[in-house]
């Protein structure tokens, strides 16, 4: 689908460097990355804005490297949207109309579907400068998808939007990618990649660090930059189970695997979500501790590592926990890899996100 | 205290300024009877030279703008060597002395020029003409359309021209539906001060044409042959005219940027 071959940019001083991505038909890839790590240099060499010094980019088997901007096929959603002020919604949804279908009452026929598909139909005679940070998104979405691109590119499409504008535009967005729309998503957030992305790839000083599943990555970062960035390894799909008489006043079950459900306190999701949990929020006992953690289970060391905050400590509880400790810890404890141990958190250190 | 001293000081300052604009212009139009200003009126040679005035400014701005604004929108977007000097080379015309842009143009447009020799095989003469008013014109007044629609250009974020590309649009249909609208209200605004700034020009388009007789060579002929009581009028009655045309020109400029907003 969209195939990134050893791509270089020059920007002044700064240089995108040898990256190379596969985004296959319908994905939902999220390119994940700091601020000024290159992310929208990425997207606008993509979208022909601006010339690569090396590499390829193929779209759907054709070289588009150096094919003009205006016949790429890809939809670039700029992260300030870039609406057209003097026009209004409508105009704003029809300007890629205008020439594919001259006749107007189809033009607008297409406006107005693709106004009810964003829920904006209310807003089509206004001006973009009268509009709210989320309704400027859905006509800038709108607007692209009018194109009918092959490859949806956003960049940071969830950035200064309050708490209930982002839940909405990220359930937005996975129905336009599960309508069939191959989405390239960049942004600084990694809980936008955990909920929307199926792929992800690090993007830290202009190279690509790591690329992968979105478990593979969280899970197994290969660079210090990836984990200090997404700064947690123990991230869980989970399934809210149905109230639970055992479960004391307050506190939910979440089942993380078949066998392994954890007591958590925030419900920031029904059914399905992601939970995090902190590797510092973790205690590690030779025998089951008698504390208020609500959450105690009996593992084996998997590895134990050398981290940037200690030593990093992998236990297979059933499903893998990390845990970050001390060197005094390590030492008092005496932990080797194989040796079982007791893993307690409490309920409060699980964090939910909304699948 | 202090502050109200200095506000005080600012404001006497300020109001000797305006006082210096102003007082003569009242003076002349205290001293302009209602009847010399209406025989004034009545006068076929003052209004044949207000009309020729006013559409040879006209007609110099219109034409000339459909090469003036496209080098507004390059000299606003592309960056290439020498830039500062063709920037020099525009504004060029708002330093020399009118008189001398008069020399210039008569030297290049003379009928002993190629391009006069070419304008008189095309049956067509600038010397003494209302073609040569209209270039003395717009060589004087280009710079103000110029710096006011490159300014505009400028203004318009580059974003908004690649988002029409990527939208599919060819580049000129993104300068005509992006660039040309959103940087109107400056370009409207460069047409209205060229269009004022021709009509008032005198040094250079005396020389090119002192016949026939725009408005201002006319007020300078009458003073020149019968003195200041003759000359006033013409001026008052000009000076008039060219307000009313001025407020009714940004009046409609203004009218259209609030229809597009």
């Amino acid at each position: 689908m969209l195939r990134i071959d050893r791509l270089s940019v020059e920007m002044g001083e700064f240089s995108l460097q040898d990256i190379s991505l596969n985004v296959d038909k319908g994905d939902y890839f999220v390119v994940l990355g700091v601020s000024g790590a290159g992310k929208s240099l990425l997207l606008e060499t993509i979208a022909g804005i601006v010339r690569p010094s090396g590499g390829c980019i193929f779209l759907n088997e054709e070289d588009i490297t150096h094919k003009k901007i205006q016949s790429r096929g890809v939809g670039l959603v700029y992260q300030d949207h870039a609406l057209f002020p003097h026009l209004s919604v409508a105009g704003n949804i029809a300007y890629s109309l205008k020439g594919r279908y001259p006749e107007r009452k189809a033009s607008g026929q297409i406006t107005l579907q693709l106004a009810e598909r964003m829920s904006i139909q209310h807003l089509l005679h206004r001006k973009p400068g009268t509009l709210s940070g989320g309704e400027r998104q859905r006509v800038a979405l709108a607007r692209t998808l009018a194109l009918n691109p092959s490859v949806l590119l956003l960049d940071e499409p969830l950035a200064s939007l309050d708490v209930q504008m982002k839940k909405d535009l990220r359930r937005l967005l996975r129905k336009i990618n599960q309508d069939g729309m191959t989405i390239l998503h960049v942004t600084h957030d990694y809980e936008e990649a955990i909920t929307l992305g199926q792929k992800v790839a690090v993007l830290n000083e202009g190279k690509i660090i790591q690329a992968g599943s979105i478990t593979e990555v969280f899970q197994h970062p290969r660079h210090t930059f990836t984990a200090s960035f997404i700064g947690i390894k123990n991230f869980y799909s989970a399934q809210l189970l149905p109230p639970d008489t055992l479960a004391p006043n307050g506190l939910s079950r979440v089942k993380v695997s078949p066998e392994i459900s954890f007591l958590m306190e925030d419900q920031g999701f029904s059914g399905e979500g992601f939970i995090i949990l902190g590797a510092e929020d973790i205690i590690l006992s030779h025998s089951r501790p008698d504390t208020s953690a609500r959450n105690n289970f009996h593992g084996t060391i998997q590895e134990i590592s050398r981290g940037i905050k200690g030593f990093e400590v992998c236990i297979d509880i059933g499903v893998p926990v990390h845990a970050v400790i001390t060197q005094d810890a390590l030492t008092d404890l005496q932990l080797r890899e194989g040796n079982e141990i007791w893993v307690s958190f409490k309920a409060s250190a699980l964090r939910s996100i909304a699948g | 205290m202090k502050t109200s001293i200095f506000q005080l000081t600012l404001i006497l300052l300020g109001g000797l300024v305006l006082l210096f604009i102003i007082a003569p212009l009242l003076g002349m139009f205290f001293k302009t009877s209602p009847s010399d200003l209406f025989q004034t009126s009545q006068d076929p040679e003052v209004i044949r030279s207000v009309w020729l005035t006013l559409w040879t400014s006209m007609a110099a701005t219109l034409f000339f703008a459909i090469g003036a604004i496209p080098l507004a929108y390059l000299l606003a977007r592309k960056k290439f060597r020498m830039k500062q000097l063709v920037l020099g080379i525009i504004n060029l015309p708002i330093v020399i002395p009118h008189s001398a842009a008069g020399i210039a143009i008569l030297g290049f447009v003379s009928r002993n020029t190629p391009v006069g020799k070419a304008a008189s095989l095309a049956g067509f003469d600038f010397v003494s003409t209302p073609a040569g008013i209209a270039l003395a014109m717009a060589f004087v007044s280009l710079p103000f359309l110029i710096n006011a629609a490159m300014d505009g250009f400028a203004a318009v974020p580059v974003r908004l021209e690649n988002a029409g590309l990527n939208l599919g649009a060819s580049p000129s249909r993104v300068f005509f539906s992006i660039s040309l609208p959103l940087a109107g209200r400056s370009i409207l605004t460069g047409l209205v001060l060229m269009f004022a700034r021709g009509m008032s020009e005198f040094g250079a388009v005396v020389i090119v044409a002192y016949h026939p007789m725009i408005t201002p060579v006319l007020i300078f002929e009458r003073f020149g042959a019968f003195g200041l009581s003759y000359a006033r009028p013409v001026a008052v009655l000009f000076i008039l005219v060219s307000l009313a045309v001025f407020i009714l020109l940004r009046l409609l400029t203004k009218d259209k940027i609030h229809a597009k907003n």
